[in-house]
């Protein structure tokens, strides 16, 4: 009696969920190391409910192999489609292929992949990194006529929006003959580690003197920096110029105080256009390229109040 | 030397056996925390760290200065003692664990869970410093008393039991805040990760308090033997009429407290609570402070000072590596080769081995 029942129910919901016909997507995610993850996270959310997909959503704790098991178990269910957020740029080719496979289209977003087979994936979208770095370091040296030495947050060790920042920031400033890197260092992306290794780098470089401007490849880290330079004594903003690239409300927060300088916005809502390739390559267009590319504007303390106030609604 | 004790109670002429027996028994008693070969404890993980500080002598010599501005001291020194406080307080609720043969790796979420109630707290409602303190600490020691309970009470391996809260925790965290990393103004409760007392940032001080009052607890009463005891031997300190079960609970509710009041640290530190990455692995730092303070993982003995030793050797070895200049690249790898150094240089085995091999280089010259 009870079996019949658990195997009633059991086929009513499997009819519902192929009467539905909603897509079903993956969707991979890094994790929430930072603000600006979280509401890449909401938004990509927000932009399913909207259009009634069902979305499956995976946090990897930072790890790619939390990742990799995200998307097998996709694959296992059977999902229409799914959007891989990757942690870093190797190892993804046996799983894509595991995908292909099951014939399962994977978009890319965020960080680059390294497969050297482009048919593994649909297209990806993201930002363009170097251009990032590019438009940070052309607005330091404009700013300080290209006479600055620099000190250097990088991100994770081999995550692409480390490597594409560093790469473009050190193109332009490798045009001006009196602008370098004098120390570089992970902060890992995140606010504490950003705040210990400004701490030790300021003191390693006779407490912060001549050191002209701290270049963060994210937000959190700079707001670490900000702090550590605030407790050594100097003033972060003036003292030493604050540059880094995201756009997160309390980064705008720290520019209205002018504890900072500039950021490049590195814009969250990238579900949508996820989507959009998913549903234009599922109704048949297979004409995709193969990168979709955003880039955000800089912004600086002239603006950052309004900013501030107008994402702190959101 | 047994024959010492017998010796020595003649001289004192003893008048009854039984006395001689009692005597011979004090003499031969079990003192904590000082065992024959003390020295050879505190050399080696000491002499690790006295070695990498002298590589920054070399390195760059203004690593040792001092100087006081602000109401505070300021240099790489003081940096190491307040950047290592968090696993430092960690590595002492954690060598108590071990002890029992136990291991906690929930610390690194349960710092995170504290930090996301006070940080909620702080935010969210108009709570006085005390009671977000209180309610931190709580937070801690309740779950230090769910691993405790699972441990001693269900029988679930330690390895097990606190996994679930490693990965739960995070997740709690994480729903506190609801995902997003809450900052606060708070002067007051930010003087715990950034103020100072007398020249000394505050982690300083909360870890030598911590470290204090445990040693006092553990060493002044019978608690830190029954500890070891029930490390040793779970089921003969049970026949001996040791609380075994009370006791584990007991350990884990303290690592709870002290990842408690490292999480507020972390939290006071960047005036905000980060579920994800407050604490991350530093359950696993902690445990090698332990480690590199030369006990065993098997339970048994246990020394706070040289966890704490440990500790320092640990966030000695960060610094130095961020003020070489070197790529960041090299930072995991550097760091896990000192770390093999340090315990190969513990190690009576390798000791031995090597000496040997001296020996018949030695032997071969000549």
């Amino acid at each position: 009696m009870k079996l019949s029942t658990i195997l009633a129910t059991g086929i009513t919901l499997s009819c519902l969920s192929v009467n539905a016909l909603a897509l079903t997507i993956g969707f991979a995610q890094v994790g929430s190391e930072s603000g600006w993850r979280t509401s890449f996270s909401e938004s990509v959310k927000a932009e399913a409910k909207k259009r009634g997909i069902d979305l499956k959503f995976s946090d990897a704790q930072q790890k790619q192999e939390n990742q990799i098991k995200a998307v097998r178990s996709f694959i296992a269910q059977g999902v229409d489609a799914i959007i891989i957020a990757p942690v870093v740029e190797t190892g993804w080719k046996p799983v894509l292929r595991e995908a292909k496979r099951a014939r399962i289209p994977v978009v890319i977003v965020d960080r680059n992949i390294q497969v050297g087979d482009d048919s593994l994936f649909v297209t990806r979208i993201a930002s363009d990194f170097s251009e990032e770095g590019r438009k940070a370091a052309q607005w330091l040296m404009d700013t300080t006529q290209g006479n600055c030495k620099i000190v250097e947050l990088q991100g994770t060790v081999g995550a692409t929006a480390a490597i594409d920042r560093a790469q473009g920031f050190n193109d332009v400033i490798g045009k001006y003959p009196n602008a370098n890197i004098v120390r570089s260092q992970t902060g890992e992306f995140t606010r504490t580690k950003g705040k210990e290794v400004m701490e030790s780098i300021l003191k390693a470089e006779n407490g912060g003197k001549g050191v002209c401007a701290l270049w963060a490849h994210n937000d959190e880290m700079a707001l670490g920096g900000i702090q550590a330079i605030k407790e050594a004594g100097l003033k972060p903003g003036s003292d030493i110029l604050v540059v880094s690239v995201d756009g997160v409300p309390d980064y705008f927060k720290a520019m209205a105080d002018g504890d900072a300088n500039a950021t490049v916005e590195l814009s969250p809502h990238l579900g949508g256009p996820a989507f959009d390739v998913i549903e234009k390559y599922l109704g048949g267009d297979k004409n995709i390229p193969k990168l979709i590319s955003t880039t955000g504007d800089l912004f600086t303390q002239d603006t950052a109040a309004a900013e501030y106030q107008k994402r702190r609604l959101q | 030397m047994s024959q010492q004790p017998q010796s020595l109670s003649i001289v004192n002429k003893v008048d009854s056996p039984a006395d001689e027996a009692l005597i011979a028994a004090r003499k031969a008693r079990y003192s904590p925390g000082k065992s024959t070969n003390a020295l050879g404890r505190y050399l080696w993980p000491v002499s690790a760290l006295v070695l990498l500080l002298l590589v920054n002598l070399f390195m760059d010599a203004s690593f040792f200065s001092i100087s006081y501005q602000d109401g505070r001291l300021y240099g790489s020194l003081i940096d190491i003692l307040n950047r290592s406080a968090p696993v430092a307080l960690l590595a002492i609720g954690m060598s108590v664990v071990i002890a029992t043969g136990g291991i906690d790796l929930s610390v690194g979420a349960v710092m995170a869970i504290a930090g996301a109630v006070c940080a909620g707290m702080l935010v969210g409602g108009n709570y006085s410093l005390f009671t977000v303190i209180c309610a931190g600490l709580t937070v801690g020691i309740v779950a230090g008393l769910v691993n405790g309970g699972l441990v001693s009470f269900l029988g679930i391996q330690p390895i097990v039991a606190t996994l679930l809260l490693m990965v739960a925790g995070r997740g709690v965290a994480q729903l506190i805040n609801q995902g997003q990393i809450v900052t606060f103004q708070s002067d007051a409760f930010a003087f715990i990760g950034i103020g100072a007392f007398l020249g000394l940032p505050f982690p300083v001080w909360l870890v030598l308090i911590t470290l204090l009052l445990s040693q006092l607890l553990l060493r002044r009463t019978a608690l830190g033997l029954f500890i070891e005891a029930v490390g040793c031997n779970a089921s003969a300190s049970r026949y001996l009429g040791i609380n075994d079960k009370g006791v584990k609970l007991f350990v884990y509710g303290l690592t709870g407290f002290c990842a408690a009041i490292a999480g507020m640290i972390a939290t006071a530190d960047i005036q905000g609570a980060d579920g994800n990455n407050t604490g991350l692995w530093l359950e696993l730092d902690a445990i090698l402070a332990v480690v590199i303070g030369g006990a065993a993982l098997s339970g048994g003995r246990f020394s706070l000072v040289l966890s704490v030793v440990g500790a320092l050797i640990i966030q000695t070895l960060s610094t130095t590596i961020i003020l070489s200049g070197l790529p960041a690249k090299f930072n995991l790898l550097i760091k896990a080769s000192v770390v093999l150094i340090v315990l190969l240089l513990q190690s009576d085995v390798f000791r031995q081995h090597a000496q040997s091999v001296l020996k018949g280089l030695k032997g071969g010259k000549a």
